[in-house]
Order: structure tokens, then C-alpha cells, then sequence
């Protein structure tokens, strides 16, 4: 199953998340990560879903969204070359003896530690989701108390027209 | 008080707009119906909606106070389905508009323009679990076209202008409008937009004119062509069109179940229905075609029977659609041509030649002569015969509508619908409880027209209580039950896939349906034989106002010809009629 990333920019009224939610419930398409958020322009609000399936589902998927009144436009992103970041918190077992292993260990990914506790830090990564994953591999065996992604934000690289701008 | 009658000063259909003048929300509501030109809103109140009642109270609408808010929600639907016109429905917050939410997705299924009001508590209260709260729009989401819940009465106006907007075009549907009973009673300014801007939504209406170029160009190399017209033709209101093109290219037409009356049913190149309880021409045409013409229709797994790789395998598959969302969905699409039916097949008729469809179309005919529906003669009153009977009587110039089960599939196969909007059933969810409100609501749209509702004795008990409207407004629907005192497409299913383990369909313990009737106010008539039912028949239809007429048949009978699920098109089950 292939991953697409697909970016809605939807009406910023009470509800909507709801409505997108709702969709991907009611027509059995799988939703890995949603991140929403304001836009470029007042009122709106642009929605970043990750999703699987095959490319009759992504049609499905993009078609269906296109009929919420709501929707302004879809886009998928992962159709051309395309930024995707995603952030994580991760709070490590650490007593001192390791913490500085651990630093070395996250160095590489220029993730940092943003909290120390007597007998944990908490690791903070920014990047696409590939990275974030092999951080929380090599940080797996030291021990990993609490774990929070925000889901996948993303955009179209240079001058692919993402969506047109509208005044 | 209620101030549209003060606008429209003798002239309930055009109401001069008093913009900027300060009513209430409920008013405010009234007068945008007045402006939408609704003519009757069906409904029940409750204390949510007092405010809106006390509008309606000496207003010029039509207010018709049903006996259960699903019998409600049912008459505006076959309101629609009768005239095209959107149906408007009132009901109570909580318990009043739950009620309504089968009579919701039976609209949506099958894409018929309604608007559906609902009152809610006071928005200091909602999210409270207040008396009578239900959360009606998340309830609703996955089976409205659209949903609003107005904040203000200033809103109010512009909220309703675009509900009748989304549900009447593009592919229509229904929209609820959930109104706060603070909104209500709230004064504003009333201004009632002239025009609909919603940048999210702007179906596309014209076809692709290279797509059409591609549909005349395969027309002229197929051999075995077959067109396949759905409730679009009948929502786009395209059906002489339709009949151009067909006759033009010589392709013959199958109609979906809810295309019936698209295409005349009598017509040389009218095939018949496919599917399930299709007849054998049809289904042997789709399956046997090597050109599949979709318009307006959604390729059903009623008709595909879920086998979407093994239908039409021979076939290009050329869909016209006007929601985008269905071309692809369910079959694979060679030409896919989005924009409204009618608009379509205009775009392509004036390039439409004839198709090298002869040898074909006569091997269609075979089939029609050698599997016709057909029944056979055991003595007892066939369901079929009475069916047969309702055609030849009113010359098929009826508005039929029908409830779910035998009865239905019966309808279908032995009354010929010659004209849209004359057949009237609930196709995509099959509602039980749904024939005999939506008859009412197509014989007040026409008064004048013979409305027969087709019912089980199943069905018929879920919104018999309707009958005290038919009474009370004297609504002369002939309403129909065919008893079979079994839940009979039930019964059906048990006896061929379940060994004949008759589990929970039995009806013998059903009301006396001629007293009934009476009980009602409404006549009575019982048909037990065939000269019985000749004559009952003539009785009904020359009183002049509702009757009851039951026929009483075999609890055996069973419905043929029939695809079983899981099978395609071509295993039919041709049954007991050879
Ligand atoms: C509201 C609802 N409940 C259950 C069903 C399932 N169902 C489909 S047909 C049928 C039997 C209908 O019996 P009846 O109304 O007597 O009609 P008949 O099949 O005998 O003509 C049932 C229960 C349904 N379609 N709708």
C-alpha cells in the first residue's frame, strides 16, 4: 500500500474536521495522520492528511472530499516533489550515567533535548516522518516512558503551483 | 404573529422582499420558504419549533401535520420525486428529529432535493444534554448532502437561500438546517440574498467536449451498444433527450429501477430492467454488450452484484455523470464524461449517428420473447395479475408508488412506466414504511392524477397512521396492500438460502385492514379471487377519495425471475412462470 499526502484547505467553521473525519470513517478509507491548522488566507484552514491505499482509493478519497461543500480544494502533495515535517516528543529513560550516550545517539538528526528530569530527558526531532522513525528505533532500547507526534504537516516544493492564491 | 401575510397581500407567490425590516428568526424562515415558492411543508411540532409554529399559525403556507414525523419526512420526499421540486419538512429538536432520520437517508440514496428543518434547544444550552437535545447535524452528517446549524437570525436568511441551493443542483439531495430555539425568537433585519456564492462548491454542468467527441467515436465501432439510464435522467429531467439520442443512435435503453419512466418502458428499444429481479433481456444485454452507455446512473451492486470485474466484461464502459464521485467508483471507466445528464446528451446529439446495431437489437428482441416476465395461472389471485391489472385500468398514466419487498419487484416488472416521476419508491435504501406517506405527497402535488400506493401488509403497518391525513384532507390515494400475511421477500430469502427456516416473518396477526381503513374514515375493500379484485378495483377507482383495497394472496408466492447474491448477471433463476 502506498502513502499519499494530500492537502485540503477547508472553510475554518466548527464542524469541518468532523466532516473530513467523518468521510474517511463512512467510506472505510484509513486515515495514518491529520494535522490542521490556519492558512495562508483568513477563514481558512488547510488540513494535511496522511493516508494508504492504492490509486483508486486516492481518486475516491479526493473526489469524495471535493463533494463536502466545505472543501475548497484538494491537492495532492505527494504527487511531486514535497516538503514534509513532522515533530516529536519523547520522553527517554535516562539516568545520568547514559545521558550523554544519548546525546550522541540524536546528534546525527539534530534532534535536542528540551527537558531534563532526575531520570529521563525529553527528545524533541523535527523532520519527515522516515527520520522520526529511525530516531525512535535507536532510541527504543533505552526505554521509552510517553511518545507524541503531531501527524505530518507538508507543502509542494519551489514553483509547483500547490494551490493558487486568492485574494 | 405572522408577517408573511402582510408582505404578500394577496399574492402568496411572489412576495415583494421588505428588505431590512426587523422579524424574528421564525419569521424570517417563513418568508424565505414563501420565497422558494414552497407550496407545502410537512411536519409536527414540539416546543423547539414553538416559535416557528406560531409563525405558520394564520400563514399562507400549507402546513400538513402528519401523524408521525417519518410519515413527514416520507410525503416531502414523494412531494419531490412527484414534482422535482425540493420537499420541506419541520420536526422538534431531539425525539422529533430523530425521527426523521430514516426518511434522511432515503432521500440521500437516492439524490432527491429536500429541506429538512429541524429545531434545537437554546444555544446556552446545548452540549448540556438539555431536555429534547440531540446532536441532529453530527447525527445527519454522513447522510445529508450538506448540513447547517444557524448561529443567528441574521444568518438565517442567507443559510436557508443556500439549503435550497445545495439541495436542488448539482446532484441533489437533502440538507438539514438545525435552528436554535433562541434564533427563532431573535429579531434581525431581514435580507434575503439574491444569489448563492459558495467557493467550495460549484458542480460542473457541462460536458467535456472531447469526452463527448470520444463517446460519438465509439458509438460508430461498437456492435453490441447498450444504454444504461438511471434517476439522473429523471433528476436532469432529460428523458426526451434521452429518447432522441436512443432512437437516433438505434442503442438499445435498460433502465436502472430508479431510471423507470426515463425511457418509456413500451418503446421498441426499451429492454427492460436489470439486476436482481431484472428481466433476462436486460441482464443478458449487459453482460453480452461491447459498449455500455452509463447516464445518470451508478452501477449498483444490485446490478453488479458486487462482481464489478465480471460485469459488462466485454464492454467499454462510457459513464455520464454529473457527481464526478461516481464515475470510477464502482466499475472501471473508458470514456468518463462528468456534467449534467441533459446538458450532455445534447452536447452530443447533434454529432450522434446510427450505430451498426442491427443483428443486435433483434437478438435482444429474441431474448425478450423467449424470457418474458411471466407467471402462471394456479386458481388463486396472482399478485401479478392485479399488477397487470392497474396498468391496463388507468393506462399507465398513474403515479405509482410503491413500500420494499415482493410487492415492489412485482410493481416493477408488470406495470410499464411510460412517463418520469411516475414511479415513486425507495430504490437505494429500501424503506419500509415509505409507500404510503410518499403517496400523499404526490397526490397533493397532484390532486387531480390517479395515485395508487403499492404496500405489503409489512410495510403498510409502518405509517398506517398516515391514513388520518388522507381522511382528514381528503387525499384520494388508492392505497393498495397486497397480503401476503408474511414478511414475503423475507420468507423468500429463508426458503432459497436459509433451508426453509421460516424465522420471524410471520403476519397472520395483523388488524382487520378493511376495518381499519374504516376506523380511519377511509373506505374499505377486500379481494379474495380474481373476478373479486376486478370488481373491487372499479369500485376504488371510481370513489372519489382514499380507499383501502387489500387483495389477499398465496404467502407462497415468490418473485422471478432472480440473480441470487453472489452469482452474476447471467445465472438467473428463471423460476415457476415457464
Ligand atoms: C425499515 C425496514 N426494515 C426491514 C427491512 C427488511 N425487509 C425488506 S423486504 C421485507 C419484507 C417486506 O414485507 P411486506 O411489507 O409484507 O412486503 P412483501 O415482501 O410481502 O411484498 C423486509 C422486512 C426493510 N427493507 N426496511
Amino acid at each position: 500500500m502506498q502513502k499519499h499526502t494530500i492537502s485540503v484547505l477547508v472553510n475554518d467553521q466548527p464542524g469541518v474536521l468532523a466532516r473530513v473525519a467523518n468521510l474517511f470513517g463512512r467510506r472505510g478509507f484509513n486515515i495514518d495522520s491529520i494535522s490542521v491548522g490556519n492558512s495562508e488566507e483568513k477563514g481558512l484552514s488547510r488540513m494535511i492528511i496522511v493516508t494508504e491505499g492504492d490509486e483508486k482509493t486516492l481518486e475516491q478519497v479526493t473526489k469524495q472530499l471535493h463533494k463536502l461543500i466545505d472543501v475548497i480544494k484538494v491537492h495532492q502533495l505527494s504527487d511531486a516533489p514535497m516538503v514534509s515535517r513532522e515533530i516529536v516528543l519523547m520522553k527517554v529513560d535516562a539516568a545520568p550515567a547514559v545521558r550523554s550516550e544519548i546525546t550522541g545517539v540524536i546528534e546525527p538528526f539534530r534532534a535536542t533535548i528540551v527537558d531534563v528530569g532526575p531520570s529521563s530527558v525529553i527528545v524533541q526531532s523535527t523532520g519527515d516522518s522516515e527520520k522520526i522513525e529511525a530516531l525512535i528505533e535507536l532510541l527504543r532500547p533505552y526505554g521509552i516512558r510517553e511518545l507524541s507526534r503531531t501527524g505530518v504537516t507538508a507543502m509542494s516544493r519551489g514553483m509547483v503551483p500547490a494551490l493558487k492564491l486568492q485574494a | 404573529m405572522s408577517r408573511d401575510s402582510a408582505l404578500v397581500a394577496g399574492k402568496p407567490e411572489v412576495p415583494p422582499i421588505v428588505q431590512g425590516e426587523v422579524i424574528s428568526g421564525a419569521d424570517a424562515l417563513l418568508r424565505c420558504l414563501l420565497l422558494e415558492e414552497v407550496e407545502f411543508i410537512f411536519g409536527y411540532p414540539g416546543g423547539a419549533v414553538l416559535p416557528i409554529y406560531d409563525s405558520i399559525y394564520g400563514s399562507h403556507l400549507q402546513h400538513v401535520l402528519t401523524r408521525h414525523e417519518q410519515g413527514a419526512i416520507h410525503a416531502a420526499d414523494g412531494y419531490a420525486r412527484a414534482t422535482g421540486k425540493p420537499g420541506v419538512v419541520i420536526a422538534t429538536s431531539g425525539p422529533g428529529a430523530t425521527n426523521l432520520v430514516t426518511g434522511i437517508a432515503t432521500a440521500q440514496m437516492d439524490s432527491i432535493p429536500m429541506v429538512v428543518i429541524t429545531g434545537n434547544v437554546s444555544q446556552d444550552m446545548i452540549g448540556t444534554d438539555a431536555f429534547q437535545e440531540a446532536d441532529i447535524t453530527g447525527i445527519t452528517l454522513p447522510i445529508t448532502k450538506h448540513n447547517f446549524f444557524v448561529r443567528s437570525a441574521e444568518e438565517l436568511p442567507r443559510v436557508m437561500k443556500e439549503a435550497f441551493y445545495i439541495a436542488t443542483t448539482g446532484r441533489p439531495g437533502p440538507v438539514l438546517v438545525d435552528i436554535p430555539k433562541d434564533v427563532n425568537i431573535a429579531l434581525s433585519p431581514f435580507y434575503y440574498p439574491e444569489t448563492v456564492s459558495l467557493r467550495g462548491y460549484n458542480p460542473t454542468v457541462r460536458p467535456n467536449k472531447m469526452q463527448v467527441e470520444r463517446l460519438i467515436k465509439a458509438i460508430s465501432e461498437a456492435e453490441k451498444p447498450v444504454i444504461i439510464a438511471g434517476g439522473g435522467v429523471i433528476a436532469s429531467g432529460a428523458e426526451k433527450e434521452l429518447l432522441e439520442f436512443a432512437e437516433k443512435t438505434q442503442i438499445p435503453v435498460v433502465c436502472t429501477f430508479m431510471g423507470l419512466g426515463g425511457f418509456p418502458g413500451t418503446h421498441p428499444l426499451a429492454v427492460g430492467w436489470p439486476g436482481m429481479h431484472g428481466n433476462y433481456a436486460s441482464n443478458q444485454a449487459l453482460m453480452q454488450c461491447d459498449l455500455l452507455i452509463g447516464i445518470g446512473n451508478r452501477f449498483d451492486d444490485r446490478i453488479t452484484m458486487g462482481r464489478t470485474k465480471e460485469f459488462a466484461p466485454n464492454a467499454k464502459i462510457v459513464h455520464i455523470d454529473i457527481d464526478p464521485a461516481e464515475i470510477g467508483k464502482n466499475v472501471d471507466t473508458f470514456i468518463p464524461i462528468v456534467g449534467d445528464v441533459k446538458l450532455s446528451l445534447e452536447a452530443a446529439l447533434p454529432k450522434a449517428q446510427p450505430a451498426k446495431s442491427k443483428e443486435w437489437i433483434e437478438q435482444i428482441d429474441a431474448w425478450q420473447e423467449e424470457y418474458p416476465f411471466a407467471y402462471q395461472q394456479n386458481g388463486k389471485l396472482k399478485p401479478q395479475a392485479v399488477i397487470e391489472m392497474f396498468y391496463e385500468t388507468t393506462n399507465g398514466d398513474a403515479i405509482v408508488t410503491t413500500d420494499v419487498g415482493q410487492h415492489q419487484m412485482w410493481v416493477t416488472q408488470y406495470y410499464k412506466f411510460n412517463q418520469p416521476r411516475s414511479l415513486i419508491s425507495s430504490g437505494g435504501l429500501g424503506t419500509m414504511g415509505f409507500g404510503l406517506p410518499a403517496a400523499m405527497g404526490a397526490q397533493l402535488a397532484f390532486p387531480d392524477r390517479t395515485v395508487i400506493s403499492v404496500n405489503g401488509d409489512g410495510g403498510f403497518q409502518m405509517n398506517s397512521q398516515e391514513l388520518a391525513i388522507l381522511s382528514g384532507m381528503n387525499i384520494p390515494v388508492k392505497v393498495v396492500i397486497i397480503n401476503n400475511k408474511s414478511l414475503g421477500m423475507v420468507r423468500q430469502w429463508q426458503e432459497l438460502f436459509y433451508e426453509n427456516r421460516l424465522s420471524e416473518i410471520d403476519l397472520t396477526h395483523s388488524p382487520d385492514f378493511v376495518k381499519l381503513a374504516e376506523a380511519y374514515g377511509v373506505k374499505g375493500l377486500r379481494a379474495e379471487t380474481d373476478e373479486e379484485a376486478q370488481q373491487v378495483w372499479a369500485e376504488a377507482l371510481a370513489h372519489d377519495g382514499p380507499v383501502v383495497v387489500e387483495f389477499v394472496i398465496d404467502k407462497n408466492e415468490n418473485v422471478y425471475p432472480m440473480v441470487a447474491s453472489g452469482s452474476t448477471l447471467d445465472e438467473m433463476v428463471m423460476g415457476d412462470e415457464k
